[in-house]
């Protein structure tokens, strides 16, 4: 029953999260940009740009010269997570491939400093009081969620394994639209139901900060506007119609 | 207004704790009908605003992609809390840029977002009430667009883009603001900001030619409308009469006559200043930008150089071609854009900064300077904010920063920098910035000068620095007005092309 039951939860949250997020990515790519408004200094070419969202993607630039504290959280965090799910490859690949199987010990301790740093996030919006000012519930919950799925699935590691290689064949199973059986831990599905939960909202939410900083003309712009017109569709047609 | 006080310098910049709602109804005087409809803005508050300011609120998010990706990514991450000027000025939470933008994104939740229209309380969504609506006029009246979050921002959210797109909002259903919305009308009517008419600034210019002439002994000209002039100098209009802005005015003045460089003025471009970028009205920011060009087309000048002013250069550098077709790569269509093109000598870039200009020229060894002329000053310099984080010099990333300063080497002899994470893109606004220079907002400008003037109190008492030298006409009436307020002097502030002025020699070399 669980199998189905999770079979079109996870079916049906990838549609949306996939769904939802090149919808979004359209609109963000189809909505102009006027006018050139980099944060200068800026690169003045495009290798330039390419560099500057490079160091802001993978080094949080910006939040480093803004808060050594948020920079080193927030670093934790993702830099934790990407390992995390890159060590969940697993479950998704057979055989292994070898980059996978050699990272699978760095990607365990990973979700225990994933912890760490969602815990030190969360810490800031409780006690700092500018930050607990601007936090809405959904802030909150955003960690919570996060927290909840990482403390399950560290749980299985650490407190009460699960039978990896039945959820491997489930996960293998709903690739290839081939339904197996899904062992029915209690941590097992509370850490797969957060996660459908994540993928469900993250189209609706501010997780959309990961798509958006691609789009953010302030970092994606180069600085050039002497030597090259730059004009939106929307100016071109009112300045047609003078 | 004489009871606006300085607040007390931090003795260790700490992070100041909040005190909500202490800049509550604070924000400036409402414009009036007469000048609202003066610009083509309804008169008053129309009947139905809740409608038009959504309407619209929709259409500017479909016309720009920095709004449309604002409002989605914020994070509340708070990296941002503690970087602008009225917040640490005034410690109101809501002049922090995240708690700002969030009067507008608690709106676009509430009505642009599923979650927003399913579960306001969770996600902090609003209904766009009329407290909503007066906390806007406030809040987004006491943002300068200074930019200086956005330097901060992990996805470069510039607060500046959130504070035009609700102003413009503002301005469509008849709320404006009176200083901003009052001086577009002047300069439509007039030709510049001050409301100054062609015949007294002619006769500004002759009155300022005999006075070169008594301190120097040389005919510096000031001309005025001259076809064929190499150079269209266009430079805010504070410069005609304002002090300490005169005083750059004949700086540049000087460097044309040295470096034998026909100029004229325009009158019909006797304003650089364009504050259809502070309300955020591209058919504003694209009507007085197309002043210059027409001035530009009929004197058919080969150059346009902008004089010292921020915002200014900013619209000059990064909007004019955008708008007017100034620079390289007019569309093929735009026959007026394309005349402009095939006269302008693109040897130079179009349009030059003064600094720029004056600059080339040392490098070019056309200029003498007697920097002990310079001497009773030791000198620092305020980088302003639309310069710093909103356009370049020269052909380096940065130049900004850099040609200001080399020329104040070139011309003087006792330079300091103020403290490091306050100069450069991590610039202080001086607090006047962005349509707020007017007294209705005094105390917001009093106490948004905080963090400048601490780290200027800090180079005076440490290297005895007497003049702080800028290059944005907004900057120098800012700080003439406030220094005192904090016990300066206020002829301590004043332009690089004044410094210039002091140590040029115009005498045959």
């Amino acid at each position: 029953m669980a199998s189905i039951v999770f079979a079109i939860l996870f079916y049906l949250a990838t549609l949306l999260l996939v769904v939802g997020l090149l919808y979004r990515i359209n609109t963000y790519a189809r909505t102009p940009a006027p006018l050139k408004i980099p944060t200068t200094p800026a690169p003045t070419t495009t290798g330039g740009v390419v560099l500057r969202m490079t160091r802001e993607v993978l080094f949080f630039e910006s939040l480093f010269k803004s808060n050594l504290w948020i920079w080193a959280m927030g670093m934790m965090f993702h830099a934790s997570l990407a390992l995390v799910l890159m060590r969940h490859l697993r479950y998704f690949t057979d055989p292994v491939w070898g980059w996978v199987a050699f990272i699978q010990p760095f990607g365990m301790y990973a979700g225990i400093t994933m912890l760490l740093g969602l815990g030190g996030l969360w810490a800031r919006r409780l006690f700092v009081e500018r930050i607990r000012y601007i936090s809405t519930p959904s802030d909150h919950l955003m960690l919570v969620l996060l927290i909840g799925i990482a403390a399950s699935g560290l749980s299985m590691k650490f407190v009460a394994h699960t039978d990896v290689v039945s959820v491997k064949s489930y996960f293998i199973g709903l690739m290839r639209f081939d339904i197996q059986t899904l062992p029915a831990d209690l941590l097992l599905i509370v850490h797969l139901s957060l996660v459908a939960l994540l993928l469900v909202v993250f189209p609706f939410s501010k997780l959309l900060h990961a798509p958006g900083v691609f789009f953010s003309p302030t970092r994606n712009q180069k600085d050039d506007p002497r030597e090259k017109r730059h004009i939106a569709p929307w100016a071109k047609r009112s300045e047609a119609s003078e | 207004m004489s009871d606006i006080t300085a607040p007390a310098y931090r003795t260790i910049p700490v992070i100041p704790a909040l005190k909500p709602g202490s800049m509550e109804g604070k924000g400036p005087f409402v414009a009036s009908e007469k000048i609202n409809e003066a610009i083509g803005f309804p008169g008053q508050l129309v009947e139905d605003w809740h409608d038009r300011a959504i309407a619209k609120m929709g259409e500017l998010l479909s016309k720009y992609r920095s709004l449309k990706v604002f409002m989605d990514a914020c994070v509340h991450c708070g990296a941002c809390s503690d970087k602008c000027h009225y917040f640490i000025g005034t410690q109101d939470p809501k002049n922090m840029p995240v708690a700002r933008q969030d009067l507008m994104r608690s709106v676009y939740r509430r009505y642009f977002t599923l979650p927003g229209k399913l579960f306001p309380k969770l996600v902090g969504a609003r209904d766009l009430t009329r407290e909503v609506l007066d906390e806007w006029f406030n809040y987004y009246h006491q943002c300068s667009e200074c930019r200086r979050c956005s330097v901060f921002c992990p996805y470069g959210i510039d607060t500046a883009e959130v504070t035009m797109a609700a102003r413009e909002i503002l301005d469509s259903i008849g709320y404006g603001q009176k200083y901003s919305n009052e001086i577009i009308g002047k300069v439509h009517k007039i030709g510049n900001n001050l409301g100054l008419p062609g015949p007294a600034l002619i006769d500004t210019l002759e009155g300022l030619e005999e006075d070169v002439k008594d301190a120097t002994g040389i005919d510096v000209r000031f001309p005025m409308d001259v076809k064929g002039a190499e150079v269209l100098l266009v430079t805010p209009s504070a410069d005609f009469f304002a002090e300490p802005h005169i005083d750059s005015l004949i700086g540049y003045a000087k460097v044309f006559h040295a470096t034998g460089t026909s100029w004229t003025l325009s009158s019909i471009a006797s304003e650089a200043g364009n504050f259809g970028m502070f309300i955020g009205n591209y058919d504003q920011l694209r009507k007085i930008a197309m002043r210059i060009r027409q001035a530009a087309l009929e004197l058919g000048v080969k150059r346009i150089v902008v004089g010292e002013c921020g915002h200014a250069w900013r619209v000059a550098y990064s909007f004019w071609n955008t708008l007017t077709g100034v620079g390289d790569g007019a569309d093929e269509n735009d026959r007026f854009a394309q005349m402009l093109q095939k006269q302008l000598d693109h040897r130079y870039k179009q349009p030059t900064h003064i600094c720029e200009f004056t600059w080339d020229m040392i490098e070019r060894n056309a200029l003498t300077f007697d920097k002990s002329k310079n001497d009773k000053h030791i000198i620092t310099f305020h980088d302003s904010c639309n310069v710093a984080r909103g356009t370049r010099m020269g052909d380096l990333p940065g130049g900004q920063f850099e040609i200001p300063r080399n020329i104040i080497k070139a011309v003087a002899n006792n330079y300091v920098e103020m403290a490091p994470n306050t100069t450069r893109e991590q610039t202080f606004c001086c607090g006047g910035g962005g349509g707020v220079l007017t007294d209705d907002l005094l105390e917001l400008r009093v106490k948004g000068a905080l963090p400048r003037m601490e780290v200027l109190k800090q180079s005076v008492d440490e290297h005895g620095v007497n003049f702080m030298a800028t290059i944005c006409a907004i900057c120098k009436a800012q700080f003439t007005k406030v220094l005192p307020i904090y016990g300066f002097d206020r002829k301590m502030v004043g332009g690089v092309h004044q410094l210039v002025s002091n140590a040029i020699q115009l005498g045959p070399k």
